[in-house]
């Protein structure tokens, strides 16, 4: 069944950011001779219309007080692009973003968002939405019986969009006022490459034991060469504090999907594979060989890690 | 300062995957034998936030609203037990099987029935559905400011300052009372609370509401109110079969997994 589709857009340096291309490769597949828009809001929104491939259209505002995002100024610009679009299916990424924007347009708009899905399809005239829950112990499958549908999306479960950018824009309203007021930024430093750009990562859990536990394991990331590997955590060892934040992998942190993933002395919850069940290989190194993440991995080593990671950089530096 | 805090109860996260199954006639998840729900953590963890700020200022009031059955109950003693004042639950049929929206009215509703709340913490999500939409919405239907995923919170002056957690980093926003705030783990842990708390919070009354105290028509609420339709609950396959690499040494496991990576073109 056709569907005008609005993508949620994000800037990332000026341009489309890699999500919102993802979401915009979706949106071509699902429009079924629809309409493919896009909303871009904050300075260079106008010109990154250009690369916003797969748009025919796009809702643009240069407004700089877009650039940090808060929810109460985005809220009318996304609401405004959703009316003049016609949208019938609202895509957007479970990002910062949209984790607000979906809950507080989906009540403006009274009707429903299923948030961090990881499949959107069209079966038989109706949408489907489905979803990771229970921790990733379950998925469910939704339907909205509400129109414009919205979906929030989990980086990753589309390719990226190709060809031309949009070829028309409209204008969006200038930012309005917040009630919510950022009065400061502090940006975490991650040394090194980006775990989600890097094509093997290396992560850590509880089971290291200690934060010196990170240290060999950036050594590990460093022996596999410093443009290709970046070290991540589970959520458990980020409360412990042995890690940033922002560098946790996970259903609260950031999703991954490198080609190879090390998975160390992490025991596999369904929280945490939530973030790292796309990468292609999976590498699990456990004590315990009935640890749950064997059941994702493509080769297991039962060893204490304090033994099997030196080994492991001794080995890859011959 | 009148701080309320949402709590739910959910089946325990911690279950092993192997004692978690769906009952596919009613798509619903069957309570695991000998595993009690719990007090969805994030939630504790916004228990604790509003009880801080509670305790920083030297006066206000807490109190803890669920929306659930009976046994729900357990989770509003807890966070009494915590040192909250109060415990409200909203228990009616007529809520069951309803979606974020239809939640967030019975909560809201119960919010503006008790009149004088200044702040609503909750968790981020709650750690079954993980949808994180219940708090945004409370402060939509209130018309509230919020500041999601928190893992600071404290007053400064007449404004709460939050931190939040980002992508890439932290930001500090200031947010004017009254306001929605959702807590993340970031946040750090909730105190345990010890048994002559818990004896205490065991003794209090938890005041219970149905639709109807709080002006609410059935058809709003529960599986009748909700837009967004469950069609299916069920358990993923899982594709890998691993292949335990064998060696009698750590190296010899080592040179092994090495020769399989590299044969792979994965290193």
């Amino acid at each position: 069944m056709p569907q005008n589709i609005l993508v949620v857009g994000e800037l990332e340096n000026g341009a489309p950011s890699t999500v919102t291309l993802e979401l915009l490769g979706g949106a071509a597949a699902l429009a079924a001779g629809g309409s493919v828009s896009v909303s871009l809001l904050g300075s260079g929104a106008t010109a990154a219309a250009a690369q916003a491939a797969g748009a025919s259209k796009a809702f643009v505002s240069d407004d700089a007080n877009y650039d940090t995002f808060r929810g109460e100024q985005w809220l009318p610009a996304v609401q405004a692009a959703v009316e003049q679009s016609g949208a019938t299916l609202v895509l957007m990424a479970q990002s910062t973003a949209g984790r607000e924007l979906g809950p507080r347009l989906a009540h403006r708009l009274n009707t429903a968002v299923a948030m961090d899905c990881v499949k959107v399809e069209d079966a038989g005239g109706a949408l489907q939405f489905t979803r990771p829950a229970y921790g990733g112990n379950a998925q469910a499958t939704y339907t909205i019986a509400t129109n414009p549908a919205i979906a929030t999306v989990r980086p990753k479960s589309f390719d990226e969009a190709t060809g031309a950018g949009a070829s028309e824009t409209a204008e969006l309203p200038a930012a309005g006022a917040s009630r919510v007021n950022v009065v400061g930024k502090e940006v975490t430093e991650s040394e090194g490459l980006a775990l989600t750009d890097a094509p093997i990562v290396v992560a850590g859990g509880r089971g290291l034991g200690a934060p010196e536990g990170f240290e060999t394991l950036r050594e590990l990331a460093a022996a596999l060469g410093k443009d290709k590997a970046a070290v991540g955590a589970s959520r458990a060892a980020v409360d412990l504090g042995w890690f940033p934040p922002s560098e946790q992998i996970g259903l609260t942190g950031k999703v991954v999907t490198p080609d190879l993933y090390i998975a160390i002395a992490i025991s596999g919850a369904s929280q945490h594979m939530a973030g790292a069940s796309g990468s292609k290989t999976i590498v699990g190194v456990n004590r315990d060989k009935d640890a749950n993440i064997f059941d994702f991995s493509k080769y297991g080593v039962v060893g204490d890690w304090k033994q099997v990671i030196p080994a492991l950089i001794e080995e890859l530096k011959k | 300062m009148h701080i309320v805090v949402c709590a739910k109860q959910i089946p325990d996260p911690e279950t092993p995957p192997s004692a978690f199954k769906i009952d596919a006639a009613t798509n619903k998840v069957v309570p695991a034998q000998g595993i009690a729900p719990v007090l969805s953590q994030f939630d504790a963890i916004a228990a604790e936030a509003a009880l801080r700020i509670k305790e920083a200022g030297g006066e206000g009031k807490v109190t803890v609203i669920s929306m659930g059955a009976e046994s729900a109950q357990a989770a509003i003693k807890q966070v009494l037990a915590m040192g909250a004042d109060e415990g409200v639950l909203l228990n009616d049929p007529a809520f069951e099987d309803g979606d974020s929206h239809t939640t967030a009215k019975v909560l809201a509703s119960a919010i503006q029935k008790l009149g004088d709340v200044d702040a609503v913490f909750c968790g981020r999500q709650a750690a079954d559905w993980d949808m994180g939409q219940v708090g945004l919405l409370i402060a939509e239907i209130l018309d509230w400011p919020v500041a999601t995923i928190a893992k600071g919170a404290s007053l400064e002056g007449e404004t709460l300052s939050v931190e939040r957690v980002l992508a890439d980093g932290f930001e500090t926003v200031q947010v004017p009372f009254p306001a929605v705030v959702t807590v993340s783990n970031e946040f750090g842990e909730p105190r345990y609370p010890k048994l002559p708390q818990i004896m205490a919070a065991a003794k209090k009354t938890v005041t219970q509401m149905k639709a109807g105290d709080l002006g609410l028509d059935p058809s709003e609420v529960g599986k009748a109110g909700s837009r967004l339709q469950l069609q299916k609950l069920f358990i993923p396959e899982k594709g890998a079969q691993v292949e335990f690499i064998a060696g009698d040494t750590p190296q010899e496991q080592a040179a092994a997994l090495v020769s399989k990576l590299r044969a792979d073109k994965l290193i």
